[in-house]
């Protein structure tokens, strides 16, 4: 079963070959070592950059209005706020121009805490990206939505920013999340499409024959379903909200999960129905919690929803101090946790109406 | 202004036709920043800026752009002083008033911009935007494209001389510059030596900005923007060096700004600056190639015409307020469907891919 980072190096693959992405680019992200992470390795579009992150989006900015299908890479979204006015730009092209010019890009970069980070390989960029109107902006959680969600971000004509959870690039697919076409074994496809360690020179990929799959942005996923209290996330904390809903099982609560997978355009039909079935919600995200993103899911909630409402919308967001600590209790302080959310979601479950 | 060093041996006089059709692009676009600085003082407009001072060197560039669109032409990084370059390509001086205006008719943003801030996709002219030198940032992924594509086009992009102190000068040198791997990029600082209200002498130490493509192997010059005659000769030089060699080159030209910065500054006429509209019109006078009565006529002329073209401007349209959510998103990639239809055969893609990444 592919890893997050194999189903983006595949989708990648296809975007070159089916989708006419012209240009994977960024810092390290061309040979050898094709990419920090792996996932450009073995791209025949990829290649390396100066160490300049205006120079790499506004590049990507001036290959996309040229017509070309650029994806960009920003090492670390901590990397990305010296050029939040060229995000600007990329997103606002489109309508100042009054449509005259679209901007077809893909920047992706990874995102978030839990690979013992620091204070700066930790960052979230959730509420960032969506205070920037005019991008699409997604986040996968798992290795199929990570396959999806690529090809439909290269497929779409605006500019589209791609959120990897770099503690999940390594997370395996469940079995039944299979990208349609990869071998079944996962030692297969790692000698396929996995460079070797040393000399590279001379390694080429073996691409498997996987097929086309859009996973349209836009549209949440319901993870698990459950009649008592919904937890609205995405990235890295789904599987954390599907281990509180699997602990809170055995207390006979159960949970309905909803991954957002997009933020821009959300999905609002998706967490007024469920909101409307169980009646309360947590939404749950690693940012920091001052002007963060589920504080809008949080206010539309209340606004729309809130006569439906059997408890407080609640919401776990990180804490707004100005960095992920190193050492293991200051991150755990710094991001939501298991047990918060085992805490959070069963007291919403136990609140009278 | 600073003294120039002398960049620029004498050349030999362009033809009396090219001059005058240089002359007449100058005095249009003069005579449509006049209008619009009026505009904005009568209350016709919230927001003036514009590039008299500029005209010089702006419309010989518009006249020898390689005019068209997708990769195939050149494309081009504006600034909101480009006014004349626009007219030099065949814009329509009434749709820059209609973006004072802020009209629903306005072409470039649909009554969402100021003035002066042009977006025409059929001729590679990308979005202009008010945040100096970011253009610098863009050009070198344009100039990939250029060169991907095989034929002559370029890219140019142009600023000022404060915005060099942004890190997007530095991007563009760098980028355009690797080595193997050059782009064919025209990178043109309009050195009016003024940031707003700060002098350049009290914040730059470079004697040149020209001189910082020294240290990257970019060719470049120092010229004498206020001489259209110098600026055609050496952009046709320069634009024909980028054409040719796919190598990028760093052109600094020497400008006045003779409205000030913006309407925020007032945008009354500065005396003590070079006219190189004036300068024009005494050496085409002491050539006998235009009388001082037909410069004033065509003047006359074209003030007339553009206003009123203004008090028809002034009835049009003006957008509502749910136009704010149109445009936010793209239906369809325009940008790509003219990329698409000229893209070379694959294996001269693979051939270009190889050189230019």
């Amino acid at each position: 079963m592919a890893t997050v980072v194999q189903a983006i190096r595949l989708a990648l693959h296809v975007g070159e070959v089916r989708l006419g992405v012209t240009d994977v680019f960024g810092q390290d992200v061309g040979p050898p070592l094709g990419g920090v992470f792996t996932q450009s390795q073995g791209l025949t579009t990829a290649w390396n950059t100066p160490l300049d992150e205006r120079g790499i989006v506004g590049t990507a900015i001036g290959l996309a209005l040229a017509g070309q299908r650029p994806v960009a890479e920003i090492q670390f979204c901590d990397y990305a706020f010296n050029m939040i006015d060229l995000l600007k730009i990329a997103g606002g092209i489109c309508w100042t121009s009054a449509g005259d010019y679209n901007c077809p890009m893909v920047l992706m970069t990874p995102v978030g805490s839990g690979i013992r980070g620091s204070i700066y390989h930790s960052h979230s960029f959730d509420a960032q990206a969506t205070r920037i109107p005019g991008w699409k902006i997604v986040m996968p959680s798992n290795p199929l939505d990570a396959y999806g969600l690529m090809l439909s971000a290269i497929a779409d004509p605006n500019p589209v920013m791609y959120l990897a959870p770099k503690a999940l690039l390594r997370a395996k697919a469940e079995p039944t999340e299979r990208i349609p076409g990869e071998p079944e074994d996962e030692r297969l496809l790692s000698r396929m499409i996995d460079a070797p360690l040393g000399d590279r020179s001379r390694w080429r990929p073996d691409w498997p024959p996987v097929e086309d799959l859009f996973i349209p942005i836009g549209q949440a996923r319901v993870c698990r379903e459950g009649r008592h209290v919904t937890i609205v996330t995405y990235g890295r904390m789904v599987p954390v909200a599907m281990q509180a809903a699997n602990r809170l099982a055995g207390e006979s609560i159960e949970v309905e999960v909803i991954d957002l997978r997009s933020l821009s355009p959300y999905d609002w039909e998706a967490v007024k129905g469920s909101v409307l079935k169980t009646n309360r919600v947590l939404f749950l995200n690693e940012d920091t919690e001052v002007t963060n993103f589920g504080e809008h899911l949080l206010r539309r909630t209340t606004e729309e929803l809130f006569y439906q409402l059997y408890a407080p919308p609640r919401l776990l967001a990180g804490a707004h101090v100005p960095g992920v600590g190193l050492a293991d209790a200051l991150e755990r302080a710094s991001v939501p946790q298991l047990e918060q959310v085992v805490t959070v979601a069963r007291e919403l479950a136990r609140s009278e109406a | 202004m600073r003294a120039l060093e002398p960049a620029v041996a004498e050349q030999p006089a362009l033809a009396p036709e090219l001059l005058v059709r240089i002359y007449d692009g100058m005095l249009r676009s003069r005579c449509l920043e006049e209008r619009l600085i009026r505009m904005n003082k009568q209350g016709d407009g919230f927001f003036w800026i514009g590039g008299p001072g500029e005209e010089a060197l702006n419309t010989p560039l518009g006249m020898l752009v390689h005019k068209g669109q997708g990769p195939e032409y050149d494309y081009l990084h504006l600034h909101y002083r480009s006014s004349a370059t626009l007219l030099a390509m065949g814009a329509d001086p009434v749709d820059t008033l209609r973006q004072m205006k802020s009209t629903s008719a306005d072409i470039y943003s649909r009554g969402r911009n100021f003035c002066n801030h042009y977006s025409v996709r059929k001729w590679n002219v990308l979005p202009v935007s008010s945040p100096i030198e970011v253009q610098f940032s863009m050009a070198p992924g344009t100039a990939l494209a250029n060169k991907r594509a095989g034929g002559r086009g370029i890219t140019i992009v142009q600023g000022g001389d404060a915005g060099t102190a942004e890190p997007d000068f530095a991007t563009c040198l760098i980028w355009c510059s690797r080595p193997g791997r050059e782009l064919p990029c025209l990178m043109i600082v309009a050195n009016n030596e003024w940031g707003i209200s700060t002098p350049a002498r009290e914040q730059h130490g470079e004697k040149h900005i020209a001189d910082r493509g020294r240290a990257f192997g970019i060719k470049n010059a120092v010229i004498d923007g206020n001489d259209p005659e110098v600026c055609y000769q050496e952009l046709e030089k320069a634009i024909g060096y980028v054409r040719s060699e796919r190598k990028p080159f760093l052109l600094e030209a020497t400008v006045s700004r003779l409205y000030g910065h913006s309407s925020a500054s007032g945008a009354n006429f500065v005396s003590d600056e070079i006219d190189c509209l004036t300068q024009f019109e005494e050496r085409l006078e002491s050539r006998r190639i235009l009388t001082r009565a037909e410069m004033d006529e065509l003047r006359a002329r074209y003030t007339q015409e553009l206003l009123e073209a203004t008090k028809r401007v002034r009835d049009e349209p003006v957008p509502t307020g749910a136009d704010i959510w149109n445009h936010v998103f793209a239906d369809r990639d325009v940008v790509g469907d003219t990329a698409r239809a000229q893209a070379p055969a694959s294996g001269d893609a693979d051939r270009a891919r190889n050189g230019a990444r």
